[in-house]
């Protein structure tokens, strides 16, 4: 405990300035030390301030954002009064910041090692050639492949998580003292977040780091952190060393954002009853789809995308597509909505067979399968009031009118569980989780037979998007309607589907009920991807590990 | 845990009890009002004293465009006195009545034409932006050819060749403004039609029209209505230019382009120079005044237009 501070907040307050002059507090007076060699958790949902108090260790804030008290002390030294000369010097130098999305960080137009090498040459620490050995030795320490070479590509030539860590390079060129890393594995998929997570934990721990780590997900803080602190509106409510956080959380909050990580449901009685009952009728079923994008020669178009594609989704049934970005799930959504003409393959509905473009289809036809957006923010004009967008379809596919319309509209919105008051706002007046339930709303205002659920949940908060779960499990009770439900999350899946289809690279790897696919044995691909799911406890990382190079082995 | 941490821990678990649910906050506040700052102020009434002059100018300007308040004296720009105040011009007429008659000329010639230029820009940049494919290279390729030819030489151009009535200056001057604001409009139109909820009414299966007119046309309405102002001023500069070399409004008729190179003499010999100031003075505040409410829009807008201007 007597290790060097590196970083202290001292009663820390900041508010944001609104149009009217009125300030709004974000930060409301927090305290907190990071250490030498430790790395220190911030875990809220967005909103909690986590990421403005990140910030403030590198004296920086948002546009509209002020410090109104308090102290931001590096080194001993107070940032929120800093000239920007002198705070030009720590930054890149002392403290380095890595943010959510690399591919945004860097410059498509320049080569990597120039980027990554910048920040030491213009600060003056290391001479050009210095940088590049030591960005070298880094890369190596990152476990990137050929360290030698990989620095002279461009951004766009290597992948997500290769990028991630090269910018986590990029940080530490210059031996910071500090590292900020806001959110750095939120934008992976699952089986990229575990590599990534271990090439920092690894090299923080070497380069003898401090390190705040700013996310919303506990199971991945549980691997990383050293202390924990729990934000909810701009207050700390829990702090802690990691262990006593997560085994023993003292605070309702704290309590509530765990319940929001699930685990994989285990085999039980439970979960084969649920997803092994007698499907009567097939709403819906896929034939040996082929789709892509590009113009179509020969019946098959220049980048392909889905092949070989069969699926059955019975009536009332949960289907739950996984796999990993690119792996075609959403095309898949998309050639079943008729959005994207399958070049080969039908989609047929009750037996009979739809048109592949959208285009051809009948009004009624249409009706039946509905689409909900993963981002409900542009899925919904903003410029259209709530009376509008649910009540366009009630219009278009009922012929419903003036107070018939009105009432039904009600009705909508009590099901989707929100006041009727929100009849008359926009969307920007809705926070995500509402604006997903009014997503969800327009598309039962259909009354389809199949709803298309494309990553709902996974813009969404943890406890937010839990209840949005809740909500569609319930609907679904009483509805009888049928889910396609596409996610990269597979604990999400298993805890509300009745039948998981595995994707990857634009196949089916494996389909089957709940259990059954997640029971072994199973593809050596489903086992990459339970394997690869942070679980809520210390130590996990090492473990996972092993597993995960078993199961690539066996892919290979 | 230390008991200063174990008291505040204790402390917010007491108020989570009392108030379990989480609310969630709206992502962003409503919008607020748009306001005009002081010097937009300044420009409203600038642009609304013009605005007057140019419809009520003509009734009452002291005398006709072309009368001669002093038939006796025979001599050109004279001094401002009483009866002139502005003093006169080359051609001994009164300059503030020209001045007020030209007004309603190079006002209304530059707003008709700009409506003009918006009806056909935005018209076509939406219908590029929508439809794609062959309608929009086409459209595109044709507006880019027009796009690299210097204005005032084609519109020189134009006028030379097809003569220079008013409503030929106002669709001249409409129709090569309009490829400025079609490539405007296209590419607003572009940004909003990948937005889902474009994509969520295509798959309900509405047709052209709504698409266009519902879901578009909202989102791309501010930024279009801001740029309006800006590309005023730019059309009130083109025509008052064109006059100014002679191929806008012909003479015995009053505008302030002509005006200007009338009396360009009255610079030469030093005398009452104030009838070449004064139709350049109101060119200037015209265009200014519009200027700074064009300001105040786009900084309510969010800066975004100035950026993609």
């Amino acid at each position: 405990m007597d290790r060097k501070v590196i970083f202290e907040a001292v009663d820390l307050k900041i508010n944001a300035i609104a149009d009217n002059g009125t300030d709004i507090p974000i930060v409301k007076g927090v305290n907190f030390k990071v250490r030498e060699g430790e790395v220190v958790a911030l875990i809220g949902e967005s909103g909690s301030g986590k990421t403005t108090i990140a910030l403030s260790s590198l004296g920086y804030f948002k546009p509209g954002l002020q410090c109104v008290g308090g102290e931001a002390r590096l080194l001993g030294r107070d940032l929120t009064k800093m000239s920007n000369e002198d705070l030009r010097k720590i930054r890149g130098e002392r403290v380095a910041y890595l943010a959510q999305s690399a591919a945004a960080t860097f410059n498509p137009s320049l080569r990597i090692n120039e980027q990554v090498t910048e920040s030491a040459v213009i600060h003056g620490s290391k001479t050009k050639e210095e940088a590049l050995s030591y960005a070298k030795a880094l890369y190596k320490r990152l476990d990137l492949p050929d360290p030698e070479n990989i620095g002279e590509r461009y951004p766009h030539q290597v992948s997500g998580g290769q990028l991630q860590r090269l910018m986590a390079a990029m940080a530490l060129v210059s031996d910071p003292t500090l590292l900020v890393l806001d959110e750095p594995t939120t934008a992976l998929d699952v089986t990229t977040q575990i590599e990534v997570l271990k090439a920092f934990k690894k090299v923080i721990k070497e380069q003898k780091a401090a390190a705040i780590y700013v996310t919303h997900d506990l199971a991945v803080v549980a691997q990383i952190a050293d202390r924990i602190i729990v934000l909810y509106n701009g207050s700390i409510q829990e702090k802690g060393p990691a262990n006593s956080v997560i085994d023993t959380p003292k605070h309702p909050y704290t309590d509530r954002l765990m319940k929001a990580v699930r685990p994989l449901p285990k085999d039980t009685a439970e979960l084969r009853d649920r997803t092994t009952k007698k499907i009567l009728k097939n709403s819906l079923s896929v034939k040996d789809v082929l789709a892509g994008y590009g113009g179509i020669t020969n019946g098959v178009p220049k980048i392909t995308v889905l092949e070989d594609i069969n699926v059955e989704i019975g009536k009332g049934e949960v289907v739950g597509v996984i796999g990993e970005s690119g792996s075609g799930k959403s095309t898949l959504a998309r050639v079943i909505s008729g959005l994207l003409p399958s070049a080969e393959g039908h989609v047929s509905l009750f037996d009979s067979t739809l048109p592949p473009n959208l285009r051809k289809r009948s009004r009624d036809q249409l009706r039946r399968i509905q689409f909900v957006y993963q981002m409900a923010d542009t899925a919904l004009n903003p410029r259209h009031t709530i009376e509008r967008i649910v009540g366009r379809p009630l219009e278009f596919y009922h012929g419903m009118k003036g107070e018939k319309r009105k009432r039904r509209l009600i009705e909508l919105l009590e099901m989707v569980e929100l006041p009727k008051e929100f009849i008359s706002r926009y969307p920007e007046e809705l926070s995500g989780g509402q604006k997903q339930r009014i997503s969800l709303a327009r598309a039962l205002a259909a009354e389809p037979e199949i709803i298309l659920c494309d990553e709902v949940t996974s813009a969404l908060d943890s406890i937010v998007g839990s209840n949005v779960i809740k909500l569609l499990r319930k609907l679904q009770k009483n509805l009888d309607v049928s889910y396609v439900f596409i996610s990269h999350d597979l604990s999400t899946i298993a805890s509300f589907a009745d039948r998981i289809v595995v994707m990857y690279n634009g196949k089916i790897m494996e389909q089957g009920p709940v259990h059954e696919v997640l029971s072994p044995p199973s593809h050596p691909y489903t086992e990459l991807l339970i394997s690869s799911i942070p679980e809520l406890r210390v130590g996990w990382l090492e473990e996972a590990d092993t597993k995960i190079q078993k199961a690539k082995e066996k892919m290979q | 845990m230390s008991k200063e941490d174990k008291e505040f821990t204790e402390h917010y678990v007491a108020e989570f009890s009392k108030k379990v649910s989480f609310d969630e906050l709206p992502d962003a506040p409503p919008s607020g009002k748009f306001r005009l700052s002081l010097t937009g102020k300044i420009g409203a009434v600038v642009v609304a004293f013009w605005v007057f002059i140019a419809i009520f100018g003509q009734f009452l300007a002291p005398y006709h465009e072309n009368d001669i308040p002093f038939p006796d004296d025979y001599l050109e720009f004279q001094p401002p006195k009483p009866g002139a105040i502005l003093g006169t011009d080359r051609d001994d007429r009164d300059v503030l009545s020209r001045l007020m008659y030209g007004a309603g000329r190079t006002i209304g010639i530059s707003v008709a034409a700009t409506i003009l230029a918006y009806i056909v820009g935005v018209t076509l940049g939406i219908g590029s932006a929508v439809l794609g494919g062959r309608f929009d290279t086409v459209i595109s390729s044709i507006n880019n050819i027009f796009l690299s030819l210097p204005t005032i030489m084609l519109g020189l151009v134009i006028v030379a060749a097809v003569g220079s009535t008013i409503p030929i200056l106002i669709v001249t001057a409409g129709l090569i403004y309009a490829t400025v604001v079609f490539r405007l409009a296209r590419a607003i139109g572009m940004d909003v039609k990948v937005m889902d909820f474009v994509e969520v009414s295509r798959g309900r299966g509405e047709n052209l029209w709504w698409i266009i007119s519902k879901e578009i046309w909202p989102n791309v309405r501010m930024p279009l209505i801001s740029d309006f102002g800006l590309r005023l001023i730019y059309v009130i500069l083109f025509v008052s230019s064109l006059s100014f070399l002679g191929l806008g409004v012909q003479p015995p008729m009053a505008d302030w382009g002509s005006m200007v190179k009338e009396n360009l003499g009255a610079l030469q010999y030093g005398e009452s120079v104030i009838s070449v100031v004064a139709p350049a003075f109101s060119i200037a505040t015209l265009t200014v005044a519009i200027n700074l409410i064009v300001d105040d829009v786009s900084a309510h807008a969010g800066g975004k237009l100035t950026k993609r201007l």
